[in-house]
């Protein structure tokens, strides 16, 4: 955003006047805030209360279960020149997903330039960091499930509420993932068509969209993101 | 006087204009339209709803007289009417249907901000609801879990419905919320970015405000019962262990193995008490808003009723507990849940002086709207105390599961919210129709409800008091149960059955009224809100004509002395005829 329209507003940044100004003003409580991306926000806070839900619904049954809980950096411990090694896929699948924010940003900054090659390159690639995520957890899902034998309602290596809760929060993960990634195919289509600048209307909502929607579009990457984190935090590292 | 006009600070949308029925009245993106359509179909399964509340009461009423009435049957009535009542019926009437047809008319926008998300909204809310009645037709009937679905019971063998009936409702409600989901944002986003000029947050009308929290508390408190939702499906499907301890079922040990019953209780309470105020602060605000109209004088405090509705909303999400104070978890936990339970009863006091301070030395007119909202203070005051009662857990331990709680619910987030329900139709029925309700069946259908409910519902907390407990198929001769319990049961059974059936003559007034009612302009009430202010009635495409209004006050200018009438519309700009006010 520009430095001119934040003044146009009339509100500073750091300054809770302009916060009290924008509240008790007409029209919108969020100036400069389009549509799209204040429900988009709105989304993704009802969407955090429904992760908060599924772990803290994991801390309970891990600690209602009352058989031991399986070894994490055991259980997800990869084979690499002959030695176990803890986290290895993980690690790597974060990273990847870490990475495919950056190019996400970058595809928000590009957009607002309307420098549409660059945009819809970025866009692919951060497509494809994150089918190559959903392709790694589909691996790590199939050696759990073949290899080691977990099944949601029973594993060999203790709780059966590993396998349950591993499966249903990474997989409602995985699907999040999915979802944005069809979406990053169908926003880089548009970009690339230019869609954005011939005012092209919507083939559902029959409205005009602008380079806003790939910023819309990368909230919802990074909030992926950044359940992961904790999924990443509370799953593989506790 | 010159009047600072700002400048619009969004370039209009085009609206997307229906070229055919379908796209018109069927599929439309239209939220009048959509309103319409979420009214309908939440009244429709309402009426199911209190048929099977007829079939629950000649079972109380009358027990081993009716042959097709079996102790299954009775689980699954009492479990369907639940559900409907308070989820299929109340939140989508109050949240899809007034919000629908009210957000855009009252802060001064064409439409919602996403109509087309806006109408995908209704038709995922009306397959949930054909979900749910598809769970009466399948093997074993819909689920007799009671409304609360508590595991393990809800899906372990010998619970009616745990074939396929408990799937069919965790499905429909998990359905329900993606489709509350895609309506609640729209609600959202329209009250904070796409009011009129000159529509500032503390102008605009109570009801609003009542509906716009409401949908921000359904939009954190159904995530909970998602999961649980979840979690509950994957433990009947693929037998995972989330809230099935171990545990013996009909003699046989089950496979089930270390889950959590009480986790259930908390998903399920962390929606289902800001699921109360989902239902009450849309009452709160349009109540308001009836009485203010009503009574020809400003709300009472308004800006402490606003801050009342916020505050309610934020600390119904530290109460849940207060509903599992029998679960057995700890007490301290008891101890604070009480604590924050009736540190809600103040701002909800304090609505409910600002109402009464709202009708004091006001011009009070007993149409039918003011007498349901004068119906609702007394029911939401009687069914408040009660809530005091039950808040506290000594005294809730002993009256828990008893009668006295259904009487206490039913008073609180049945009757009162109803009572709005109907009062809103009467006073909003000539904007959508531009017909006036006949007002001799209005006040007939007013005396028997009103009448009827606390016909209903009074002697329903004697009995609670008397240890009778609810959810009970039969009694029996059980010792402790007097003899004026079983005459008051099969009283209360008819009088339901009078009120229910009492009810045909609102409908019939709604539907006559449509052809053959008195025409009723723009502006009947004399009211201030700019649903009112439109250039036709029933509002057309895109609610305002060629140019949306500009506001210049809040909705409650009544009875301004100097003006030249007794109600400045929030259109009308400065001026000799408004007292320059």
């Amino acid at each position: 955003m520009s430095e001119e329209t934040v003044a146009a507003s009339g509100s500073t940044p750091n300054d809770m006047t302009g916060f009290v100004a924008d509240w008790s003003s007409d029209q919108r409580a969020f100036k400069n805030v389009p549509w799209g991306k204040a429900m988009m926000w709105i989304f993704l806070l009802s969407d955090t209360f429904i992760f908060s839900c599924f772990l803290l619904s994991y801390m309970n049954v891990r600690m209602s279960t009352t058989v031991p809980w399986p070894n994490p950096s055991e259980v997800f411990a990869l084979e690499a020149f002959g030695t176990p090694v803890p986290l290895l896929l993980i690690a790597i699948m974060t990273f990847i997903l870490i990475s495919s924010s950056g190019t996400m940003a970058m595809a928000v900054r590009f957009g607002y330039q309307k420098n549409r090659r660059v945009t819809t390159m970025l866009l692919i690639v951060t497509a494809l960091f994150g089918m190559s995520f959903v392709g790694m957890q589909a691996f790590e899902w199939t050696k759990l499930i073949v290899e080691e034998g977990v099944r949601p309602w029973s594993n060999p290596m203790g709780a059966p509420q590993f396998g349950s809760v591993f499966f249903m929060v990474t997989g409602f993960h995985g699907f999040h993932v999915s979802v944005g990634v069809l979406f990053l195919f169908i926003v880089a289509r548009k970009v690339w068509r230019g869609d954005f600048d011939t005012q092209k209307r919507g083939f559902f909502t029959s409205r005009k969209g602008n380079y806003e929607v790939v910023e819309t579009m990368g909230l919802y990457w990074h909030f992926v993101d950044l359940v992961w984190v904790f999924i990443f935090a509370f799953f593989y590292l506790w | 006087m010159m009047v600072d006009v700002p400048v619009a600070e969004v370039a209009e949308v085009e609206l997307y204009h229906a070229k055919s029925y379908w796209t018109k009245y069927v599929f439309s993106q239209d939220a009048k339209v959509i309103a319409i359509q979420y009214g309908g179909t939440a009244v429709a399964i309402g009426l199911v709803g209190l048929v099977l509340s007829w079939l629950m009461r000649l079972q109380l009423g009358f027990p081993d007289t009716f042959a097709f009435i079996d102790a299954t049957d009775y689980y699954q009535f009492i479990t369907v009417h639940g559900m409907i009542m308070v989820i299929y019926l109340l939140t989508a009437l109050f949240l899809g249907g007034f919000g629908n047809y009210l957000i855009p008319l009252m802060v001064g926008a064409r439409d919602m901000v996403f109509p087309y998300l806006n109408m995908v909204s209704y038709w995922v809310y009306l397959c949930a609801v054909l979900i749910l009645v598809a769970s009466f037709f399948v093997e074993g009937g819909p689920t007799g879990a009671g409304w609360t679905l508590y595991p393990p019971q809800s899906i372990t063998e010998g619970t009616p419905g745990s074939e396929g009936g408990i799937i069919l409702m965790l499905v429909s409600l998990a359905l329900f919320i993606i489709g509350f989901t895609m309506g609640g944002l729209n609600y959202v986003v329209t009250v904070l970015q796409a009011r009129t000029r000159g529509m500032t947050l503390m102008r605009l009308p109570l009801t609003v405000w009542g509906i716009f929290v409401a949908t921000i508390l359904a939009l954190l408190a159904f995530p909970a019962l998602f999961v649980g939702c979840i979690m509950m499906t994957l433990d009947k499907l693929l037998g995972t262990s989330f809230f099935m301890p171990e545990m013996i079922s009909l003699g046989q040990q089950l496979e089930y193995d270390g889950g959590s019953p009480i986790l259930f209780q908390h998903l399920f309470w962390f929606f289902g008490h800001p699921e109360v105020y989902i239902v009450a602060l849309p009452a709160f605000g349009i109540v308001s808003d009836l009485l203010a109209v009503h009574a020809r004088k400003n709300i009472f405090g308004y800006r402490m009723m606003v801050w009342a509705i916020v505050i309610i909303g934020a600390l119904s999400f530290v109460v849940w507990a207060h509903h599992m104070y029998v679960s057995g978890m700890h007490p301290y936990f008891g101890f604070f849940f009480a604590t924050t339970t009736l540190i809600i009863a103040v701002p909800t006091a304090l609505k409910v002086y600002n109402w009464v301070l709202t009708l004091w030395h006001g011009d009070i007119h007993l149409t039918q709207p003011m007498l349901f909202s004068l119906a609702f203070l007394v029911t939401f005051i009687n069914g408040g105390i009660t809530g005091l009662f039950l808040g506290n857990v000594t005294v809730d331990v002993p009256l828990s599961d008893t009668m006295f709680v259904v009487a206490h619910f039913h008073m609180v987030m049945g009757i009162a919210p109803l009572m709005v329900v109907f009062g809103a139709i009467y006073h909003w029925y000539p904007k959508i129709t531009g017909r006036m309700l006949h007002e001799g069946m209005g006040k007939f259908h007013f005396w028997v409800t009103f009448l009827g409910a606390y016909t209903i519902f009074l002697p329903l907390h004697y009995i609670g008091l008397q240890g009778v407990p609810r959810r009970y198929f039969e009694f029996g001769d059980t010792a402790f149960i007097p003899d004026s319990v079983t005459t008051l049961n099969a009283f209360v059974t008819v009088v339901t059955l009078t009120v229910g059936f009492a009810q045909i003559v609102f409908f019939y007034n709604m539907w006559r009224s449509y052809k053959h009612g008195k025409v009723a302009g723009d502006n009947p009430w004399g009211a201030t809100t700019l649903e009112w202010q439109t250039a036709e009635t029933p509002p057309g495409h895109g609610n305002f004509g060629e140019e949306l209004p500009l506001v210049y006050r809040w909705a409650y200018d009544f009875s301004v002395p100097g003006a030249k009438n007794d109600f400045i519309p929030q259109n009308m700009p400065p001026g000799p005829d408004t007292n320059n006010h």
